[in-house]
């Protein structure tokens, strides 16, 4: 299908499957139960899904295939959310031409600063990466306020030029950034029983990316380009020797790999109008390395995997109070309840970064290579249950 | 805590029922079909508390925590109802808003603007809220601000500082009960002329963003016209923890006072250097050095530690004030935590009081009705003194504190004393000074 | 000129505080090849035993005082620390006023066992794992460790001061012959220097001219050779983590006074630490001391007024810009040895 194997089709069919019913699969519980606390279906979280989704896909391209660490990949996070958001501001509040920008905005910096980074290795090259990073992050947030909005971040207002499109609403409102006349932020519900389940227009948008992000990624792993990135991480000496530059290999990884980042943060502009200097400290990229490590580097459906865990941990366990700690476990004795809720509560809320802390620990102590590892784990376990003499179910196939 | 909590359940259970229409396998609703964006259809009505729970403004935030679900409780007729009772407005009646009992969610804000907006929205999208209020940053004020105004929700703002929240990023949905660097400065500066001197030179360390920005424009522009100069004005790295090589050559340069417009650990570090160099025992232009901070706040200052000591600052509120609302919302916050709450505790708690006021005095929840009712608004006993909500930029209009850092305090907590409360007209400015455009509300939906 | 030795004094202090976990770093990279983003922790663990220490003195009972009170209109209650009770007060008040340099003594023991627990415990099983896994243990680990201590000691910054003898500053210019007040400096600015001095200089020298450290240099330069001659290098690369902990205790300890410790402290210097370390060159002691210095001097340089008219927002980026420059001219640091964490 598509030019894929067998494996990769269904691999991708997979991901189709997980996109196209994210809504049902991520409102597991009946709306105003106990549980419903537990809840990812709402339109921005399922957005920062598959958006977070696509900029560890793109960061495993070069991370995962030529092992080059990159400290500083929210770098062009950032400057695809500032060229989309300048973009609404100046051109119109279609989304394509924002992305567009976006794209190239990050692939022109991504070929500066890769030409310049890549010419060292190993961790220099990740304190290179990192560095530039850091400088942009610090002249956005200060001296570069007029261009990026400094602290406040970038936002859209009421007098912008907006050459093609009006700069107000009839109503006296910042019109909202959408497709052709189709809003972003358009949603309807669908109730079933006491479920309800969201469809979001600005989510099937970003899915549909995220699949045809996902598709590329497949087809640059199993292209011969791809075995030559792979052979770069392997060993670049023994490349050398056989007469090959490995340098524009790996310099054409980091260009497509920091434009994923540019669509990422362009998408980000587009359900969100706005960009903050934030996005760039290296805090954020350090959040898209431990997404991808945590998912499992080099696989094709880790970097997702691990993406969604982490923000579903920002998201949804930094929101329980111990309100509604009280009210799960009101149905114990008084005593019990307090001691109950005294040992969970430090790692919920405002605990939520432990629970995150202890969760990298266990991961990476446990399964070295990721969530994937898990899964092919439980899958090897499951099929030997069946039968004996199976080949190692694996359902991806890591880089080495 | 068991049986209100039962009840709870049972409230947000009996919510669903209603608003999903049960026993219909489908039912397609477009989300227009309420008149604004989260409408309440049950018996309760959800507010979003969006507060720093961590990063370096986590105590803050946990501060302000309190300071809500103390005004929910006191909304839903429990405790002693604290400032409800010296508040001018009447409407609330302890039963809720509109009869609604308040529920409310909780979000981290980690004082990042991409954090914050996407905790609030999970809080409009997911649980229904229909006020967002909080933060410990003028950078996520004015980033959620922004979002609720797209939103159709109401944004009540926490501890935010900079002339935009209400100036050039202000918005027709937000409101802001703290005051601004403006205030600050037209506060601080007849103080400091009378206490120091209207010949002075003066050396700026300003943290490099927006908020320092207007910080040090305001106090730069009221004391000039009280005869100060401005020797030089020095910008610092947000990410600066030591600030030596920014302190040690502010004698040299002849200045003989030191403005540190700085806010939060920057601040703390600061003044921590600033007086170990020793620079408040030094004589220049025969004149004592002096140290000045804009903006004060009881847990900078308890981070500072005993380096505040005769130290000028303004603040929004301090609880050793005499007024009746105040007495009555320290003793119910003290009685219930043990120590006197902040004035992020206090704008927080205020807002609060007064969107559920609003919402009461409207008899809606609809963002455009609540703004109505908000704006122009008048009022008095909740700390602060006569206060007015101005309609044209959202912005409160009330008495400044300025304070000194205490020599001998009694606690921990007893670190400032109120040098001067500074009368609302002497930092009221013209609504169009700072730019800007209000817009018009948007009820969402 | 005063101004330029006032930065460079500036500096030198600033390079100290990078220039000691730094060294910690590479103790650690150097020996074991460990990549460990929880040496931040480590400093910060330092720093928050002197808050332990000064808490433990001053721990107190408290006595309801009559003639005064509290904000609710009480009489207030005063804490009176147990230690006054039992030495008197002007004892007792010495004590607690002399806890920082007291906690030296108490942080010593902590910070050799956080690390020989850490090592055995958890970094010794990935020796041979990819520096990536090391890089996000570590980093879970520095989370944990930063959470356990906001949990029990807040997120606001907690005032541990110094000495009263060591308060305010001496007026360096007026000695070498400036006029007064162009080059003040704090006295324990300078101690936090002479400290850092003194533990470089002990850690060089116990590496250089003790049999322990010789094997270590050894096993740094060849691990499985010195293994092969019977030496059990696994048990001393234990120790040195824990010595490289307590450099960064010490750091953290003597570093309170000059900033007030709050839980994130060790992030704010970790990745300025692994630019010092990889501007060094990674692996090399030295290069790692003289970077620290190095990246401190131009920091503070940077930060003059005079240098921001003139290139505004220079003070943002000058660390980086410099890393930038080093990195490109140099291709393994100032220092660094050949193949060392370059795949």
């Amino acid at each position: 299908m598509l030019g894929l194997k067998k494996k990769d089709a269904t691999l991708l069919l997979i991901v189709i499957g997980l996109t196209m019913f994210a809504p049902f699969i991520l409102n597991p519980f009946p709306d105003g139960s106990a549980m419903a606390q537990f809840n990812a279906g709402y339109p921005d979280l399922m957005q920062r899904f598959v958006i977070f989704g696509i900029f560890a896909i793109g960061f495993n391209i070069l991370f995962g295939l030529t092992g080059y660490l990159s400290f500083g990949h929210a770098a062009f996070l950032g400057i695809g959310s500032y060229s989309a958001v300048w973009m609404f501001k100046l051109l119109s509040m279609n989304v394509i031409p924002a992305i567009l920008l976006a794209m190239v905005m990050s692939g022109l910096f991504a070929l500066l600063i890769g030409f310049i980074s890549l010419r060292r290795s190993g961790i220099y090259f990740s304190i290179l990466t990192l560095a530039f990073a850091q400088m942009m992050f610090a002249l956005a947030y200060s001296v570069l306020t007029p261009i990026t909005g400094g602290e406040t971040g970038l936002q859209l207002a009421l007098d912008d030029p907006r050459v093609l499109g009006a700069s107000q609403t009839a109503g006296g409102n910042i019109p909202v950034p959408g497709l052709f006349g189709m809003e972003m932020r358009n949603s309807f519900d669908l109730a079933i029983s006491s479920w309800v389940f969201t469809f979001n227009v600005g989510y099937y948008f970003c899915a549909l990316i995220l699949i045809a992000a996902f598709y590329l990624a497949i087809r640059i792993f199993r292209s011969p380009f791809g075995m030559m990135l792979r052979a770069i991480k392997s060993n670049q000496t023994r490349l050398n020797y056989t007469g090959l530059n490995p340098r524009p290999y790996t310099l054409a990884a980091f260009v497509i790999s920091g434009m994923y980042a540019g669509l990422a943060g362009g998408l980000m502009a587009s359900m969100d109008p706005l960009a903050g200097a934030e996005r760039m400290f290296w805090t954020a990229s350090g959040e898209v390395v431990l997404m991808t490590i945590l998912g499992g580097a080099g696989t094709l459906i880790g970097p997702v995997l691990g993406a969604g865990m982490i923000k579903y941990m920002e998201n949804i366990i930094s929101k329980i109070n111990s309100d509604i700690l009280h009210s799960w476990f009101a149905f114990l004795p008084d005593g019990l309840e307090d001691f109950i809720v005294a040992i969970v509560y430090p790692f919920i809320g405002k605990g939520w970064h432990l629970t995150l802390g202890i969760i990298f620990m266990l991961v990476v102590i446990f399964l070295p290579g990721g969530l994937v590892e898990g899964g092919q784990r439980i899958a090897k376990w499951l099929k030997r249950g069946k039968t004996e003499d199976t080949k190692p179910g694996k359902s991806t196939e890591p880089a080495e | 805590m068991s049986k209100t909590n039962l009840t709870r359940r049972g409230v947000l259970k009996s919510g669903a029922v209603a608003g999903a229409g049960v026993a219909l396998p489908t039912i397609f609703t477009a989300s227009s079909a309420a008149a604004y964006t989260n409408e309440p259809t049950g018996s309760s009505v959800t507010l979003g508390f969006n507060v720093p729970q961590t990063g370096p403004y986590a105590d803050e935030g946990a501060d302000e925590l309190r300071a809500y679900e103390l005004a929910v409780e006191h909304l839903n007729g429990g405790g002693d109802g604290g400032m409800m009772n010296t508040f001018s407005s009447k409407a609330l009646k302890g039963n809720g808003i509109l009869g609604k009992k308040v529920e409310y969610v909780t979000g981290d804000t980690q004082t990042k603007s991409d954090a914050a907006r996407a905790s609030a929205k999970s809080m409009i999208e997911k649980d229904g809220a229909v006020m967002i209020t909080g933060g410990s940053s003028s950078g996520v004020a004015v980033a959620v601000q922004a979002l609720c105004q797209e939103a159709g929700v109401i944004f009540m703002a926490g501890l935010t500082h900079s002339n935009d929240t209400t100036g050039k990023d202000k918005r027709a949905n937000g409101f802001r009960h703290f005051f601004n660097s403006y205030m600050s400065g037209a506060a601080l500066a007849p103080i400091l002329a009378a206490n120091y001197g209207t010949d002075r030179k003066a050396y700026h360390l300003t943290a490099d963003y927006n908020w320092g920005y207007t910080t040090e424009e305001a106090v730069k522009t009221s004391t000039e016209a009280m005869g100060w100069e401005t020797v030089a004005a020095v910008r610092t790295p947000l990410t600066q923890t030591d600030f030596s090589s920014y302190i040690a050559p502010v004698l040299q340069s002849g200045a003989d006072v030191l403005v540190l417009n700085h806010y939060g650990g920057n601040m703390v570090n600061s003044l921590t250097n600033a007086v170990q160099f020793g620079l408040r025992d030094k004589l220049v232009n025969n004149k004592n050095f002096e140290i000045v901070v804009p903006l004060y706040s009881r847990l900078m200052a308890r981070g500072a530690g005993a380096n505040v000591k005769g130290i000028y600052g303004s603040t929004n509120w301090h609880w050793s004030l005499q007024d009746e609302g105040t007495k009555a919302f320290v003793k119910s916050f003290g009685t219930k935590y043990g120590f006197p709450p902040s004035q992020a505790a206090h704008t927080t708690y205020v807002q609060a009081l007064l969107y559920a006021d609003a919402c009461e005095r409207a008899g809606t929840f609809n963002p455009c009705g609540v703004a109505e009712a908000l704006e122009g608004f008048e009022f008095d006993g909740m700390g602060n003194g006569k206060t007015l909500y101005r309609a044209e930029d959202h912005q409160c209009f009330k008495d400044v504190l300025v304070v000194r850092g205490k020599e001998n305090p009694t606690s921990e907590f007893d670190l400032l004393e109120i040098v001067e409360v500074t009368p609302v007209d002497q930092v009221t400015y013209d609504a169009s000074i700072f730019g800007g455009d209000l817009g018009t509300c948007n009820p969402g939906a | 000129m005063d101004a330029i030795i006032l930065q460079i004094l500036n500096g030198l202090d600033k390079g100290s505080a990078y220039a000691l976990i730094a060294l910690g770093l590479t103790l650690i990279f150097g020996t074991l090849g460990v990549v460990n983003f929880a040496h931040g922790a480590l400093f910060m663990i330092g720093a928050f035993c002197a808050v332990t220490l000064s808490r433990i003195i001053s721990f107190s009972h408290e006595v309801i005082d009559e003639t005064r009170t509290d904000f609710l209109g009480n009489p207030l209650k005063v804490d009176v620390p147990y230690i006054y009770d039992w030495f008197g007060e002007a004892t007792g008040a010495a004590i607690i006023d002399w806890s920082v340099p007291l906690s030296i003594l108490f942080a010593i023991p902590i910070m050799i066992a956080v690390g020989v627990i850490m090592e055995r415990g958890l970094i010794k099983h990935f020796y041979k794992r990819p520096h990536a896994d090391q890089i996000l243990v570590t980093f879970g680990l520095a989370i944990v460790l930063q959470e356990i201590i906001k949990y029990y000691y807040g997120a606001n910054p907690i005032p541990t001061p110094a000495p009263e003898a060591f308060k305010g500053s001496f007026d360096f210019g007026a000695m070498i012959g400036f006029a007064e007040n162009t080059i003040i400096y704090p006295y324990w600015r300078l101690v936090y220097f002479m400290f850092a001095a003194l533990i470089i200089g002990a850690v060089f020298a116990f590496l250089q001219f003790t049999t322990f450290g010789m094997v270590v240099r050894a096993g740094m330069a060849d691990r499985e050779t010195v293994g092969l001659l019977g030496i059990n290098i696994d048990k001393r690369f234990t120790i040195m983590f824990g010595i490289a902990a307590a450099v960064a205790g010490l750091a953290g300890v003597m570093y309170v006074p000059i900033n007030p410790p709050n839980y994130h402290m060790g992030m704010d210097f970790l990745v300025l630490s692994f630019v010092v370390v990889v501007v060094g060159g990674m692996g090399s002691l030295p290069g790692a001391v003289l970077a620290g210095f190095l990246l401190g001097i131009l920091e503070s340089f940077a930060s003059m007024r005079q240098v921001i008219d003139l290139i505004p927002g220079i003070n943002q980026i000058i660390i980086y810009l410099v890393a930038i420059i080093i990195l490109l001219t140099r291709p393994r640091g100032l220092m660094g040895r050949k193949g060392v964490m370059e795949d």
